[in-house]
């Protein structure tokens, strides 16, 4: 098992040099600079802003800087937001990200399993239709919908949660934000569910399982439950790292500090540094997730195993 | 927070809108936190770094203080200079500074705060982008450059600190206003001493304003506090001001309405109608500093360098119907470059887009048949605009204005960055560009259009508007400089240098429980000058 994690985390290095290099090299390609914008500036301060950070240096020198610093620990500082660095940035918004995508998950998986369990064992019934339209439109709703309208309606007319705000993380102020991020989870967890648990119903070992005269809910929960849950956990890998890693929309729309904003702000700012960082710590924890992913599916399928 | 009426007394869906609107601002006794909605985050609380952002002079204005403060109506007051005369050829301007002013950490507050700060501005390794500002100082260009040192700069304090004395490098009638903004605030000399660039920390900062800042959630929220050291602090009553980061303008929009901010700075012009009818006494509009407008490229081989069909394509555009129609009145009609309200300045006398559609129309007619243009050779532009709804709605309705011309436009936008990069490259016949006012004089619009200047997109060269302006810059006169700048401007629009537009207007949510907001046409507002009604 030790052996199988340092080998991925081995081969993670090779993929993590070229989502940078590419990244580097995409947003360098990009038309407009950080100090493009409404204003043009005087040629001398366009060229004093050049040489502090080191642009009007040759690209593949910017590009050693960059990557002997990185080695360093060291992301930089933001080009925009001159009281930070790029790694104070993420370390100040990714606890707020990642506490909001922990828990939407935390709620998708609450409610999007059994929904999916109780759809696909009521097949082609009325709970089932109902459940799996609930499941569609919140797949088919935006966010950017839902979201101001759960503020309109809990914050606004009704007063019950606050609109908007952060406050340290306090309840009232979570709510509507890790419903509004869960909603669509829930959805794709139950669909998921649904599928892979039907599925699961129809194979041999639950037949069998059945034909020993074992309970029906002994059937479930001790049979299919597990293998039912494989496709969920796939798609999980790569959906926490998503969701951990912050939402533009709903941080802009209920005013969070998390991280989401700086991958659409530094783009749009071509603030380099802050996209580098982003895209790393992105990058890092795709990996991380996938691996975990990877080891889970040992736990759930005793025919995976990583020993030899 | 204020005051969060709504979340306190409706209780239900049922009473809806209606009870929203008449709850809002029911009470506001709680303690005195100004909750203030701002558009986008501070770039740093050190001036030179700073972005240029409207919503960054409002944070920066309320901790530092200048020479001069604004009072609420944006009219100057005095600030740390008690007093200051000019020389007589308009050079040399002496400060007398206040005695009692210091700093939030008790050290006070001297000249030599203000050179350090200016010097620190305009040293070439800072690379602040708004250095500039302080060009009208003798040798800060040089400076700026690197080819002289910060020590040469035109800025002395002399009497052990009470006295500030700065020379120009001409006579700049507009200095007094340039000395509000951030740029030409102080810094605390021994604080950049003994830490060096980390004095800005939150751990070591000191400012010499009503508030000095007290916690910064990056992307959420900076909170300020009364500074105890500030001359006048016996006069501030907020007890505390939060500026929230809130991009989203119709989340802001939300948090008004549940009474978690109690000002937002800009609301979504496509809301005013809304806001007009259902929070009347909250909803601001007023005239303010800036200009919205197309450039014509004036480069050869674009038929915009041909001043016929500049004309014909202003006289084409029904301004009336875009402030009002389109833009449901949260812009004024333009007709000239230079917005009302400037400080002494009056504008054009008689502008060449006014008058009676079908005579503008039919006169555009003949000007582009006289510039060759026709049913056989229509006329086409590339039109450029930055990707925003409001700007892709002008943009194709000005375009629909111009086909009965048999004009054929290709419109094209861009995110903001692109799109400035692209036209001061010159790839456009038309773009789309904006200007909100540094400080209240027309010079600051004038200059746009003069020739060789990075912002005059167009490229737009006239040597004798050239001429005014120097002559303007020279000239120390209030009355016969207002004159030289009316008749470039005069010159500029006889010659359909640009296209106005529309003006600007400000438009802030305010809770009509606060106490001495005014509207002003700088759209400043200190929040030392706020406060809740008891």
């Amino acid at each position: 098992m030790l052996n199988y994690i340092a080998k991925r985390l081995a081969m993670a290095i090779p993929t993590l040099w070229i989502v940078i290099t590419l990244s580097f090299f995409l947003m360098r390609i990009a038309p407009g600079g950080p100090f493009d914008g409404e204003r043009q500036l005087p040629p001398e301060i366009e060229a004093n802003l050049m040489a502090a950070y080191h642009l009007d240096e040759p690209l593949w020198m910017q590009y050693l800087r960059y990557m002997g610093n990185l080695l360093q620990g060291d992301f930089g500082p933001s080009f925009k937001y001159k009281d930070f660095s790029v790694t104070e940035l993420i370390m100040q918004g990714f606890p707020v990200s990642l506490e909001l995508g922990a828990l939407a998950i935390g709620l998708a998986l609450l409610l999007g399993l059994p929904m999916g369990v109780m759809a696909a064992l009521k097949r082609n019934t009325a709970l089932d239709y109902s459940l799996m339209g609930v499941a569609l439109g919140g797949i088919a709703i935006p966010n950017f919908v839902i979201a101001p309208l759960m503020a309109l309606f809990f914050g606004v007319i009704l007063g019950w949660l606050p609109v908007g705000g952060w406050n340290g993380g306090a309840l009232p102020n979570l709510v509507l934000p890790v419903v509004a991020l869960a909603i669509q989870q829930i959805a794709y967890v139950a669909r998921m569910m649904r599928a892979s648990m039907i599925e699961v119903l129809g194979s041999h070992y639950i037949r069998t399982a059945r034909a020993k005269g074992l309970q029906e809910y002994e059937v479930i929960l001790r049979h299919a439950l597990r293998p039912a849950m494989l496709p969920v956990l796939s798609y999980l890998g790569p959906a926490i790292a998503g969701i951990i890693t912050g939402s533009v929309v709903i941080e802009q729309i209920f005013g969070l500090p998390g991280i989401g904003r700086y991958f659409v702000q530094g783009a749009l700012n071509r603030d380099y540094t802050l996209v580098m960082g982003t895209v790393v710590f992105y990058g890092v924890l795709i990996v991380l997730m996938n691996l975990i992913v990877d080891l889970l599916y040992s736990l759930f399928d005793p025919q995976i195993r990583y020993d030899d | 927070m204020s005051a969060s009426p709504l979340q306190r007394n409706a209780s239900g869906l049922a009473l809806g809108l209606a009870m929203a609107t008449s709850t809002l601002f029911a009470s506001a006794t709680q303690a005195q936190t100004l909750d203030i909605g701002v558009m986008g985050e501070l770039a740093s609380f050190d001036t030179s770094q700073v972005a240029g952002g409207v919503w960054e002079s409002q944070v920066l204005m309320d901790v530092y203080e200048g020479l001069f403060k604004l009072a609420p109506d944006g009219e100057l007051l005095p600030g740390m200079a008690t007093d200051y005369q000019v020389s007589e050829d308009g050079r040399t301007y002496t400060f007398q500074l206040r005695d009692d002013a210091r700093w939030s950490d008790g050290e006070p507050v001297t000249a030599e705060d203000f050179v350090t700060g200016w010097r620190h501005l305009l040293k070439p390794r800072n690379a602040s982008k708004y250095a500039y500002m302080l060009y009208p100082v003798v040798n800060a260009e040089a400076v700026n450059r690197g080819d002289m040192p910060p020590e040469k700069l035109g800025v002395e304090a002399l009497d052990e600190g009470r006295t500030l004395r700065v020379e120009l490098e001409h006579s700049t009638p507009y200095f007094p206003q340039l000395l509000t903004h951030y740029t030409a605030y102080p810094l605390p000399t021994h604080l950049l001493e003994e830490h060096g660039s980390d004095w800005v920390d939150l751990e070591h900062i000191a400012t010499n304003g009503a508030f000095t800042p007290v916690e910064w959630v990056s992307q959420s929220r900076i909170s300020v506090e009364p500074n105890s050291q500030y001359y006048d602090a016996e006069q501030v009553s907020l007890e505390r001001v939060n500026y929230h980061t809130s991009e989203d303008r119709n989340a802001a929009l939300s948090r008004f309405r549940a009474g978690e901010l109690d000002i937002v700075r800009e609301y979504a012009s496509e809301r005013y109608q809304w806001l007009k009818e259902n929070l009347p006494e909250a909803t601001r509009m007023a005239p303010y500093l800036g200009s919205y407008y197309y450039v014509f490229n004036h480069r050869d081989g674009h038929p915009t360098s041909d001043a016929r069909v500049r004309e014909a394509l202003s006289l084409a555009i029904r301004r009336k119907v875009l402030a009002e129609q389109l833009m449901q009145g949260t812009f004024e009609p333009a007709h000239a470059f230079v917005p009302p309200g400037v400080n002494h300045y009056e504008g054009l006398d008689e502008a060449p887009t006014a008058g009676k559609l079908e005579a503008r129309m039919a006169r555009a007619r003949k000007l582009l048949q006289e510039a060759g243009y026709g049913p056989d050779n229509p006329l086409q532009l590339r039109l450029r605009y930055n990707s925003s709804e409001e700007h892709k709605r002008i943009a194709v309705a000005i375009a629909a204005m111009w086909r009965p011309l048999g004009v054929e436009v290709d419109l094209i936008n861009a995110e903001a960055t692109v799109h400035y990069q692209t036209i001061a490259e010159g790839d456009f016949d038309v773009a789309r560009a904006g200007w909100v006012a540094d400080y209240n004089d027309a010079e600051n619009f004038l200059t746009l259009l003069k020739s060789g200047v990075g912002n005059n997109y167009g490229a737009y060269a006239n040597p004798a508007f050239d001429a005014l302006l120097e002559k303007a810059a020279r000239t120390q006169d209030a009355d016969a400089r207002q004159a030289l700048l009316e008749e470039a401007e005069t010159l500029a629009m006889q010659d359909h240098a640009v296209a106005p537009l529309l003006y600007y207007v400000s438009r802030n949510l305010v809770n009509p429980a606060l106490k001495g907001w005014q509207n002003n046409i700088e759209d400043d507002h200190p929040s030392r000058w706020i406060s809740f009604e008891e």
